[in-house]
């Protein structure tokens, strides 16, 4: 067998065109297959492209063998005609294509010779012989030599760049291919398989083939390949591409971009610091251009590439490529450049500082921090000149690139920056010295490294927080603010700070709290105590928080001073909760806090309300921040959550008596103040939640006060009871809230005990009482424990009982408990919502009916706001509410063509309810689902807009302007529509719709200017107006509005 | 920017930007009327910018950094409807100084209402030709017949752009 294909091989390659295949060799073949025949008779005679693929399928199916193709071929392969030639290599190559499989290593062989052989041959042959060799370098039985012979061949006989785009890219395979699996031969070829290659890409255009071609490139530049003398050739055959300039065409089928172009590029120029004599200079040229993206490529490609590099590859063109990254920085002319001429100057200190440091060269990494300190320092100097600013920025680049560039740029410039401070007087050029100072600080935190557990700053410390002390006591605001911020990069350099030195900051923190009235510095203090409290706490349990207790405490009754007296109080009150990060820290904090509490109650003169709201804020914050821990969990659970609990049951039973004066701990705003803080801690610091809960239900459910602090309580309390005669029983009814704070923001695995009769209780309580905060308290209670309730008949049963409960309530009109049972039914609603229930419909069946309720109609409608949003204390994800993905996106697509339905069916008057209902629920959606279903509404929503509600009118807009910047086809069609409705609402008598409406009327300006121009002469006199509006805020956005739509269709406009 | 081409003014003295105009209670209240005010017209002659005219990259900085607009420089009288500001060119002998001008003065015309009537001049002693520039400035027709011209009105125009590059 083998013998007689290799003969007819032999025969095959060495006949002459005209040449016959001798007959004996023919005649045997002949009775094979005549299946065969026929295919290779219809493929090349007939032009039958689709045989090749039945033809492989043969051999594939072990119909025929491929030598029994070739010698079916016999006729073919040595016609006269170099196009029969042509068709019949055409198919042995595509059959090969689906059959290197197959081959055995002796076939292999013999088809290689014969491929390489045809290259010699007529030039149409070329591309099928090219597909054969491709389908041949797959083959896992490729003999050993032959990768060599055929890459000779193919350099030697192929004029790539002559060839078709498809077959061009068939050399490059034939490339990639081999190099994958013969590296070794490859390898062997040395600088001759890198010269075919440059001679092959050279002048290669199409992207797709580049793409290719620069995988080749980067594979030669990383694995290893010899390059020898044709360096240069492969750099120039390569870089003459950079920087890559090239936009797809439109609809590109292929999807290449130009960002892939540009990295494929990248990865071949910054592969090999043999480059670099040729790169580098190729940079510096490209920094000149004037196009952007030529420079943002070039300084990614130099940051890029010197990731590589030594510091001898570079010595040569420091002071090139640092002139024009200077020149970038300085004058630049988009943040995006200024930003990658940054990153190249800290990778070029990085790849200096990595060089080691011997006797013959000198050491480049101090010539480059010289030119940089040369060009730069002297700009620090001048604070009020624009180039402050780009100096600073480049000296901290190079100062976080290496632990020895921060140390030689810091000892250089921070002396003469804090005698610079010293000498001025003017407060914005010490703002700005100090300003410098602080990035100085801040860019060296990357760059300290393990083994200097030094700072790089000890040397300068003393004077830097003399520095920042001074300016702490300046009366120049901006001032203070820079030298808070400064003090907090000092105190984040690990180890730099003294205690001696925290003492003092604490003092100076402690008397602008108390002393300082502007509230941008005390943000600005309060935000720096806590950052140095999270590194020193020490200092301020022992200095700041008794200070600050006894200022608060401390009795000023004059009136001239009460007011400053109360704002002194909001600051310690958020200083208190700002530097609460550390358990010893909320040890000492929360006391002072809880007694603000405590001695409000007291005595309700000593506190007003807005300070004992702000009380419990400060808890809620130290609640969110404090570290996870069992100190920080016990002290919540086993003293805060209590003492409040105690402290508004008090206040609830006290005022049951006394009616003239009353804690404030009955109020609205605080009780609603401390369920935040209690569900907090219970969702957070997990460790001890579950005794708060079964603690809390057993207060309410049984009275049980025991585990109160300061227990001088009546034995039975019926918190969830109502006495109907007496008249102040809401006062302990509404305490539901702070149970349902303990118990509705538990993880699901924590168990309730007693949960049915809590949920029949709560039930009650929501349709039978009275007091709003109460009955909504109890339903959402009630709705986050059904959310988390596992699913099952118990469920279902109770939700069915408070459906029919509710119904029956809702459907009679002379009912006084419509409210509360509505209420119920809204907040369930919203439980089952989030989790999914296939519940809900019944629920959703309800609301859509009460759009048509005379009286709850517009509460109704109101309702779909509260169902589409996060509410904040209950059925949130942060309460480890079961919340499902998506459910708005779901409740809208399930429900949107009844409300339209309902809407096309309901009385004139009615119509609003339903505008109201979809513009709530409009307005919650994703944007990309706004404009993804706006077409289908927006009729709908133009309707809404010339609705007489001013709350329909003000949401829609709202729901209509972030559509508008990306106006889809439907809006603009109706634009004629929505222009006049917008003018319209250009004078309403609400401010709020005033202002909205002309953002709307601005956002158009930016549609397509063909289709708005029509526009403008009208929009323009409708925008005269309310230049003249007697509300600033409307005039303002008039007078942006109208700026541009002046610029629309005018000369240097749009 | 190409390599070569040096600024006019390459290191500006640059001055601090006051912040953004706090949002008073009086401001939301519906019934309350806002008079127009002197930080008012100030803020909208913030949006102009230095151009980035022919070769000029400056970065582009407001006027209010370049100190070429001030607010103790801008009067307005809401019920006499008039508006005055001065501007500082950057430099006595600054090319732009009419442009600038004319684009303050455009800017105002249409941000204001019709009732206002509007003076536009440099500030006295700041530049070479300033009773040139004044007088153009304040010559109705003249500034009419710069807006009829088409390359002058798209300079004005880029400057007015609130759009950055």
């Amino acid at each position: 067998m083998e013998f007689d294909m290799k003969r007819e091989l032999f025969l095959l390659s060495s006949t002459s065109r005209a040449c016959a295949i001798p007959s004996g060799v023919t005649g045997t073949m002949a009775a094979e297959s005549p299946l065969l025949l026929s295919l290779v008779e219809e493929f090349v005679s007939g032009l039958q492209d689709s045989k090749a693929k039945d033809t492989a399928t043969g051999v594939k199916d072990g119909q025929f063998t491929v030598l029994q193709l070739v010698e079916a071929l016999g006729q073919s392969l040595t016609s006269s005609q170099p196009h029969t030639r042509a068709r019949g290599v055409q198919l042995l190559s595509e059959v090969l294509q689906d059959n290197h499989g197959v081959l055995t290593e002796r076939e292999v062989e013999l088809l290689l010779a014969f491929y390489e052989n045809r290259l010699k041959d007529h030039y149409v042959i070329t591309p099928p012989v090219l597909r054969g060799l491709l389908a041949l370098t797959k083959s896992r039985k490729l003999p050993p030599g032959s990768a060599v012979s055929m890459l000779r061949s193919v350099f030697q006989d192929v004029h790539v760049q002559s060839l078709m785009l498809a077959e061009r890219a068939c050399v490059y395979n034939v490339l990639i291919n081999l190099m994958e699996s013969r590296e070794d031969e490859l390898k062997g070829l040395g600088a001759d398989f890198v010269f075919g290659f440059v001679q092959s890409m050279d002048g290669e255009r199409d992207p797709r083939n580049l793409l290719l071609a620069f995988q080749i490139a980067r594979n030669i530049v990383l694995r290893g390949y010899s390059m020898g003398k044709f360096t240069e050739e492969l750099f120039e055959v390569t870089s003459c591409y950079f920087p890559i300039d090239f936009s797809p065409p439109p609809n590109d089928p292929h999807g290449i971009t130009k960002e892939e172009l540009i990295q494929a590029l990248r990865a071949v120029l910054t592969g090999t610091p043999k480059f670099a004599e040729f790169l580098l200079p190729l940079i510096i040229e490209k920094l000149d251009s004037d196009v952007q993206s030529a420079k943002l490529d070039s300084l990614q490609t130099l940051a890029a590439s010197v990731g590589q590099y030594e510091h001898r590859d570079l010595a040569e063109f420091l002071e090139g490529l640092w002139s024009s990254l200077r020149r970038e920085v300085f004058q630049t002319s988009s943040e995006k450049i200024e930003a990658a001429g940054l990153a190249a100057v800290t990778a070029l200190t990085s790849c200096l500082s990595r060089s080691v440091l011997n006797s013959d060269f000198e050491d480049s990494l101090s010539s480059f921090l010289d030119l940089v300190l040369r060009d730069c320092k002297h700009h620090l100097f001048e604070p009020d000149l624009k180039l402050v600013w780009p100096s600073t920025k480049l000296l901290q680049a190079a100062c976080s690139a290496s632990f020895r560039a921060a140390h030689s740029i810091t000892s250089a410039v921070v002396p003469p920056l804090v005698e610079q401070y010293n000498s001025r007087t003017q407060c914005s050029h010490r703002r700005t010295l100090l300003e410098v100072a602080q990035r100085f600080i801040q860019s060296t935190a990357s760059s300290q490294s393990v083994d200097h557990d030094e700072s790089l700053f000890s040397a300068y410390k003393d004077s830097l927080c003399s520095l920042v002390f001074s300016a702490l006591s300046e009366s120049n605001s901006s001032l203070q603010i820079t030298a808070a911020s400064v003090l907090t990069s000092l105190a984040q350099q690990p180890g730099l700070l003294q205690d001696s030195d925290i003492e003092l900051a604490v003092d100076h923190l402690t008397r602008l709290l108390l002393t300082d009235e502007d509230e941008r510095v005390s943000v600005a203090v309060v935000e720096c105590a806590g950052a140095l409290a999270e590194q020193h706490p020490a200092a301020f349990v022992t200095k700041l928080i008794p200070t600050l207790k006894k200022e608060m405490f401390s009795d000023q009754r004059e009136s001239s001073e009460l007011r400053s007296h109360h704002a002194v109080r909001q600051r310690c009150l958020s200083a208190l909760a700002a530097v609460s990060v550390r358990a010893s820290v909320v040890m000492e904090s929360a006391p002072v806090l809880l007694d603000v509490l405590c001695s409000a109650h007291t005595d309700p003169d000593r506190f007003s309300v807005d300070e004992v709201v702000r009380a419990c804020l400060s808890l809620q914050r130290i609640a969110e921040r404090v570290q996870d821990g069992e100190d920080t969990s016990r002290c919540f659970h086993d003293i805060i959550v209590p003492r409040l609990l105690s402290l508004a049951l008090q206040a609830a039973l006290q005022s049951d008596g006394s009616s003239d004066r009353h804690s404030p701990l009955v109020e609205e705003e605080v009780l609603s103040a401390m369920v935040p803080v209690i569900s907090t801690a219970c969702s957070r610091l997990q460790t001890f939640a579950e005794q708060t809960a079964s603690r809390a239900v057993s207060l309410f459910l049984d009275g049980d006060v025991s585990f109160l602090p300061d227990n001088s309580f009546p034995p039975r309390v019926q918190l969830l009871q109502q006495q109907q005669e007496e008249d102040s029983s809401w006062r302990q009814t509404q305490l539901v809230c702070l149970l349902m704070a303990c118990v509705c923001s538990l993880p699901h695995s924590v168990a309730l005990p007693q949960e049915e009769r809590l949920l029949l209780e709560l039930e009650e309580l929501s349709c039978s009482c009275r007091h709003p905060l109460s009955y909504t308290s109890a339903a959402k209670c009630f709705a986050g424990l059904v959310n988390k309730k596992p699913q099952g008949p118990s469920l279902d049963s109770l939700i069915q009982g408070v459906i029919k409960r509710v119904s029956g309530e809702l459907d009679r009109p002379s009912s006084p408990l419509r409210t509360q049972a509505f209420t119920l039914l809204i907040w369930v609603a919203k439980a089952l919502l989030l989790r999914y229930h296939p519940l809900f419909s019944a629920l959703t069946d309800k609301l859509f009916s009460l759009l048509d309720d005379a009286l709850l109609g517009p509460m109704a409608a109101d309702s779909f706001s509260l169902l589409m949003s996060d509410s904040a204390d209950v059925l949130n994800r942060g309460c480890h509410a079961d919340v499902r993905i998506m459910y708005r996106q779901r409740f809208f697509s399930e429900n949107s063509a009844k409300l339209v339905e309902g809407f096309n069916a309901a009385p004139q008057e009615k119509k609003a309810n339903y505008l109201k209902a979809l513009s709530n629920i409009v307005n919650k959606l994703p944007k990309q689902v706004q404009v993804s279903e706006l077409p289908a509404l927006l009729s709908l929503l133009l309707e809404a807009l010339t609705c007489p509600d001013e709350g329909v009118q003000l949401s829609t807009l709202s729901c209509l302007q972030p559509v508008l910047i990306n106006p889809p086809q439907v809006l603009i069609q109706q634009l004629e529509a929505l222009v006049s409705r917008l003018l319209a609402l250009i004078g309403s008598p609400a401010m709020k719709i005033r202002v909205a409406s002309i953002r709307c009327v601005l956002a158009l300006s930016c549609f397509p200017a063909h289709e708005v121009l029509p526009f403008r002469s009208r929009v323009l006199r409708a925008l005269a107006p309310p230049l003249d509006d007697r509300k600033r805020l409307v005039r303002r956005e008039a007078v942006q509005a109208r700026a541009e739509w002046f610029l629309l269709g005018s000369p240097g406009g749009r | 920017m190409s390599g070569g081409v040096q600024l006019e003014n390459a290191n500006p003295v640059i001055f601090q930007r006051s912040g953004d105009r706090m949002l008073t209670a009086s401001e939301e209240d519906e019934d309350v009327h806002d008079p127009i005010d002197d930080r008012e017209i100030f803020d909208i002659l913030l949006v102009l910018h230095l151009i980035r005219s022919i070769n000029d990259p400056e970065h582009p900085l407001s006027l209010e950094e370049l100190n070429v607009v001030e607010q103790v420089r801008v009067k307005v009288n809401d019920t006499e409807s008039t508006v005055s500001v001065e501007f500082t060119p950057t430099i006595p002998h600054c090319s732009m100084a009419t442009l600038i001008g004319l684009s303050i003065k455009v800017k105002l015309l249409r941000s204001l209402p019709d009732r206002f009537k509007t003076d536009v001049h440099i500030t006295p002693g700041t530049h070479a030709s300033e009773e040139a520039v004044n007088k153009q400035l304040a010559d109705k027709e003249r500034v009419a017949a710069a807006l009829e011209n088409s390359s002058l009105l798209e300079v004005v125009n880029q400057c007015l752009s609130s759009r950055t590059i």
